[in-house]
C-alpha cells in the first residue's frame, strides 16, 4: 500500500466504479520515490480545493494497476509516476514522471474548470 | 493583515527549514514555513534514511511528515505547493510575496531553501522527460530492461547508478564531459570492470531527438566540436546538484557556485537574514548538517529579534 493520506485504489471494480461515479477523476500510479512522492504531494495539497475532482492513488506493483499501465496514453511512458486524468470516464490528459504544482493545475483547470 | 505578521518567516520546508520551525515555534516565536515544493525537501525523495541518528532506518518520507508534525504541534504555519513572487529583506520589516497575491511580514528570515538536481538545459529534455529521459535510477530502471541506455555524468552518483543500471539494460555508455572521473577511484574501477559498460569522455548530449519517445541523441566531442547521433532507449541524467537559491541573487551575498555566504552564527550579509541547509556555503550536504543549520539559525534569528526589543525598550 502507498503510505499517503490520498485515498487508493483497492481493486478494479473500485477503479470502475469510480470512473462511473465521477465525472472528473486524477489518478496517480506509482511507487513511494523520489519522482512519485512530490506528485501526491501536490494532490493532497489541492484536494480540498478541487472539490469537484476525485483524486487517487494507485499502486505500481500492486495487481490491479494494469488499470493504468495498460492505457494507450501510457504505451510509451517510462517514467515514475504515471498521472491519468479521466473525464466522464474517457482520458483526456496523462503525464509521466514528476509534475510540479503549476503544471498538475495547469492541466485540471484546462479540463476539469477550477 | 495582521494576521500575515509574523516574527520568523522561514522560507524552504527541507529538514533544515522544519527544524527551525520546530525550534522557533517551540520558543513562542509567531512562525511561518513558506515551501515551494512539498514539505519534507529531498527528504521526501530518499527511499530508506539509516544514517539520521536516533533512527535506526525510516523511510523519508516518514521522517519529514514527524518533523512537520513536530513542527505544527509547536504552532508552526507551514504552507507548501507555492510560489514567492516578491522579496524584500533589505528593511527591518522583511516582506515575502506569494502567488502574486498574499503578502507577509516578519521581523526576520530563514532562508532553507535547498539543492535541486541539476538538468542539462538542452532541447528535447523537457518533452521526453519520462518518456525516455530519467533522472532516478531506482524509479525508473525497470522501464529499460534489455534497452540500451546512456548515462551522463563523471561523479559517485553517475558511475554507481550506472552499475545499478547493468542489473535491467544490455548496455550503458557512460557520456562525461572532462577526461576524468570526479568519482572516487573504486567506484571508477567498479564501472570499468563491468563488461555491459563502454565510455564516451569529453562529450556532452545537445539535442534529445524522438517522436513519441526518446530515439537518438546528438553528442558534441567538446575538444574537436564534432557531433554524431547515436541510437538510443533511455538517458539517465546525474550531474549534480545545485543551490536553489536564484530568487535570492542580487539580495543576499552569493559565492560563484550561488550558495549563500553567512557568518559562523549563519545569518547573510543582511541583518536578520539568516540561512540554513544545503543553499548555503558548506563541504558536506546530509540532513544531520541541515538540521544542526536550522537549529543555529532558529537560535540566531531569536536572539537578533530579543535584541531589536531589547532596543526598543531601552
Ligand atoms: C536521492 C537523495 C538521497 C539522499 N539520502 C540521504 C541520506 O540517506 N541521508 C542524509 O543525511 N542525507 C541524504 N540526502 C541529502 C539530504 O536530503 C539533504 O542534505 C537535505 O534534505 C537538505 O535539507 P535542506 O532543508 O537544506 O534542503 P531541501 O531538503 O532541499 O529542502 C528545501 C525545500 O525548500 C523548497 N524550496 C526551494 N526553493 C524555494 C523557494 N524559492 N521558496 C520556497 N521554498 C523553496 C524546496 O521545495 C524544498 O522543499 C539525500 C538527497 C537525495 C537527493
Amino acid at each position: 500500500m502507498l503510505h499517503t493520506n490520498l485515498k487508493h485504489v483497492a481493486s478494479e471494480q473500485e477503479f470502475n466504479e469510480l470512473l462511473q461515479n465521477n465525472e472528473n477523476v486524477m489518478v496517480c500510479c506509482g511507487r513511494m520515490g523520489p519522482m512519485c512522492v512530490p506528485v501526491y504531494g501536490v494532490m493532497e495539497e489541492i484536494e480540498s480545493e478541487y472539490k469537484h475532482v476525485a483524486f487517487r492513488d494507485l499502486e505500481f506493483d500492486g495487481p490491479h494497476a494494469h488499470v493504468i499501465r495498460s492505457l494507450p496514453e501510457c504505451k510509451n511512458f517510462s517514467g515514475l509516476p504515471f498521472t491519468v486524468y479521466f473525464k466522464n470516464g474517457k482520458v483526456v490528459k496523462a503525464t509521466s514522471s514528476i509534475q510540479s504544482m503549476e503544471q498538475v493545475t495547469d492541466i485540471l483547470n484546462e479540463n476539469f474548470g477550477k | 493583515m495582521d494576521n500575515n505578521n509574523y516574527d520568523v518567516i522561514v522560507i524552504g520546508g527541507g529538514p533544515a527549514g522544519l527544524t527551525a520551525g520546530i525550534y522557533l515555534a517551540r520558543g513562542k516565536m509567531k512562525t511561518l514555513i513558506l515551501n515551494e515544493g512539498t514539505a519534507g525537501g529531498q527528504m521526501v525523495l530518499t527511499h530508506e534514511v539509516a544514517n539520521y541518528p536516533g533512527v535506526e532506518s525510516i523511510s523519508g518520507y516518514q521522517l519529514s511528515n514527524i518533523m512537520k508534525n513536530q513542527a505544527k504541534n509547536f504552532g508552526c504555519v507551514i504552507k507548501s505547493n507555492l510560489k514567492i513572487t516578491g522579496l524584500n529583506l533589505e528593511s527591518e520589516v522583511k516582506t515575502v510575496e506569494v502567488n502574486n497575491k498574499d503578502i507577509y511580514t516578519a521581523q526576520a528570515v530563514i532562508l532553507a531553501t535547498g539543492g535541486r538536481s541539476r538538468t542539462l538545459h538542452v532541447p528535447g529534455e523537457d518533452k521526453f522527460k519520462g518518456k525516455g529521459i530519467s533522472y532516478c535510477a531506482t524509479c525508473d530502471g525497470d522501464f529499460f530492461q534489455d534497452k540500451d541506455i546512456i548515462v551522463v555524468g563523471g561523479g559517485n552518483s553517475a558511475l554507481e547508478e550506472a552499475v545499478s543500471l547493468t542489473k535491467y539494460a544490455s548496455s550503458v555508455t557512460i557520456v562525461h564531459q572532462f577526461d576524468n572521473f570526479q568519482a572516487f577511484q573504486h567506484a571508477v574501477e567498479e564501472a570499468e570492470r563491468n563488461e555491459k559498460i563502454s565510455f564516451i569522455m569529453e562529450s556532452k548530449i545537445i539535442e534529445f531527438i524522438g517522436e513519441e519517445s526518446l530515439e537518438k541523441v546528438v553528442i558534441e566531442n567538446q575538444k574537436t566540436k564534432e557531433t554524431f547521433e547515436k541510437e538510443i532507449n533511455g538517458v539517465f541524467i546525474f550531474i549534480g546538484y545545485e543551490p536553489n537559491t536564484e530568487k535570492f541573487k542580487g539580495i543576499v551575498e552569493l559565492n560563484k557556485w550561488n550558495e549563500i555566504v553567512t557568518k559562523n552564527n549563519l545569518e547573510t550579509n543582511i541583518p536578520g537574514v539568516f540561512a540554513a541547509g544545503d543553499s548555503i556555503q558548506k563541504r558536506y550536504r546530509q540532513i544531520t548538517t541541515a538540521v544542526a543549520d536550522g537549529t543555529v539559525a532558529a537560535l540566531g534569528a531569536m536572539e537578533y529579534i530579543n535584541n531589536l526589543h531589547a532596543l526598543v525598550q531601552a
